[in-house]
């Protein structure tokens, strides 16, 4: 458990008068207070930091304590043992936040949530939490339902076809615990999506490249190519160029809670040149060439 | 409807706020307020904004103009964190060449 120099994270010297440390919170509470950096993890901890330093400092009590033990804390905590035992045994359950909401240090000194003046913060929503759930492009294909487990808390959760990468999506009251009486924190679940296959996407369309020979592309001819769920044939017209795009309507990925829509899925020839010629074929190209 | 509406008076006192706070939120045109019988309600869809607007104004002692500022530009933030989000998924498209 490291000491922590309070005094440090709130910016202001050992001397510092009340006023002094108030202003330099406020200063630095504007900055990091989690409403005005919202999905924001580190200024949360930093906000967590400073909101600490605070309630330790600005209570002249919690001060003089840590002033007193300060870096020695260790000593001082043996001699505080028989007061925070009493302490403990008094104070109302504490939340099953996985984020602590006070550094060991902190609630070594202070046995958990200080005496402070601060407590006119009364009702408090929990604390959001938020969470990462990756999916292959095949799962968010589909609308299906998965169990997840947050803060050991069993979630069923039904994610509906068409989902984004990095999309967010907000479930209500299943945050933290809400302090005092206040609303419960929420749960916040970022999908992250993975695309292990040939297709690319943009939103609801899917975009894949179809490799053609030459003689396909000078001739035409009918080819089956994949779609994201099953083949389809298609008709190449003759003399079609590299770099053709043909759109797939309604063969893209599903949009997201717009039931039986579908984006599209854009193909894109690609005209492989014959290589190895025989001497036959050289013949018959510089024939052709000819005739051009 | 009228089951999402939460009267003023319940939220003041709930959290411990002046009604002039709602009604200078009201003016600014941060929260709407519905009047049924001359009883003023909030619906309780802008409950989590309002208690943002709460917390910034009693611990960073965030005034009105300030709340309406900062909720502007969380707004435009918001806009250009999902415009970010969304060319990166079509700079995908050029990456996984």
């Amino acid at each position: 458990m490291a000491f922590i120099n309070y005094y440090k994270i709130l910016g202001v010297s050992k001397t510092a008068t009340e006023k002094e440390i108030k202003a330099s919170y406020r200063k630095l509470a504007r900055k990091y207070h989690p409403d005005l950096n919202p999905d924001n993890k580190k200024a949360e901890l930093k906000f967590k930091e400073i909101n600490e330093a605070n309630q330790v400092l600005s209570d002249p009590e919690n001060r003089k304590k840590y002033d007193k033990y300060g870096e020695d804390w260790k000593r001082g905590e043996e001699s505080e043992k028989a007061q925070q035992q009493y302490q403990s045994q008094n104070r109302s359950r504490q939340q099953d936040f996985s984020d602590r909401e006070y550094s060991d240090f902190f609630e070594s000194m202070f046995g958990g949530r200080a005496s402070s003046r601060q407590s006119h913060y009364t009702k408090f929503k929990g604390q959001d939490y938020h969470a990462e759930l990756h999916l292959d492009l095949k799962d968010a294909y589909t609308t299906h339902k998965q169990l997840l487990t947050v803060n050991n808390t069993k979630i069923r959760l039904t994610i509906p076809a068409g989902v984004e990468n990095d999309q967010v999506i907000k479930i209500k009251g299943k945050g933290g615990e809400g302090l005092n009486g206040g609303p419960d924190g929420d749960l916040y679940i970022k999908f992250i999506i993975n695309n292990q296959t040939q297709f690319k996407r943009d939103g609801n369309n899917l975009y894949s490249n179809v490799n053609i020979d030459l003689y396909t592309s000078l001739l035409g001819e009918e080819i089956m190519v994949d779609t994201f769920n099953g083949k389809v044939k298609l008709k190449i017209a003759p003399e079609t160029q590299n770099e053709t795009k043909v759109k797939l309507k309604g063969k893209g990925f599903p949009v997201y809670k717009k039931k039986d829509a579908f984006g599209d899925l854009i193909i894109t020839y690609h005209i492989k040149t014959p290589t190895h010629l025989r001497e036959k074929e050289k013949e018959l190209f510089k024939e052709l060439q000819k005739l051009g | 409807m009228e089951n999402n509406l939460i009267a003023i008076t319940t939220l003041c006192s709930h959290y411990e706020i002046e009604f002039s706070f709602i009604d200078a939120l009201r003016k600014t045109g941060l929260i709407q307020i519905v009047i049924i019988e001359q009883d003023q309600f909030i619906d309780q869809d802008q409950i989590s904004e309002l208690e943002k607007m709460i917390r910034l104004h009693n611990e960073l002692n965030v005034n009105i103009e300030g709340i309406d500022v900062i909720f502007n530009l969380l707004e435009k933030e918001k806009e250009l964190r999902e415009e970010l989000s969304a060319l990166k998924n079509r700079l995908r498209l050029f990456e996984e060449d």
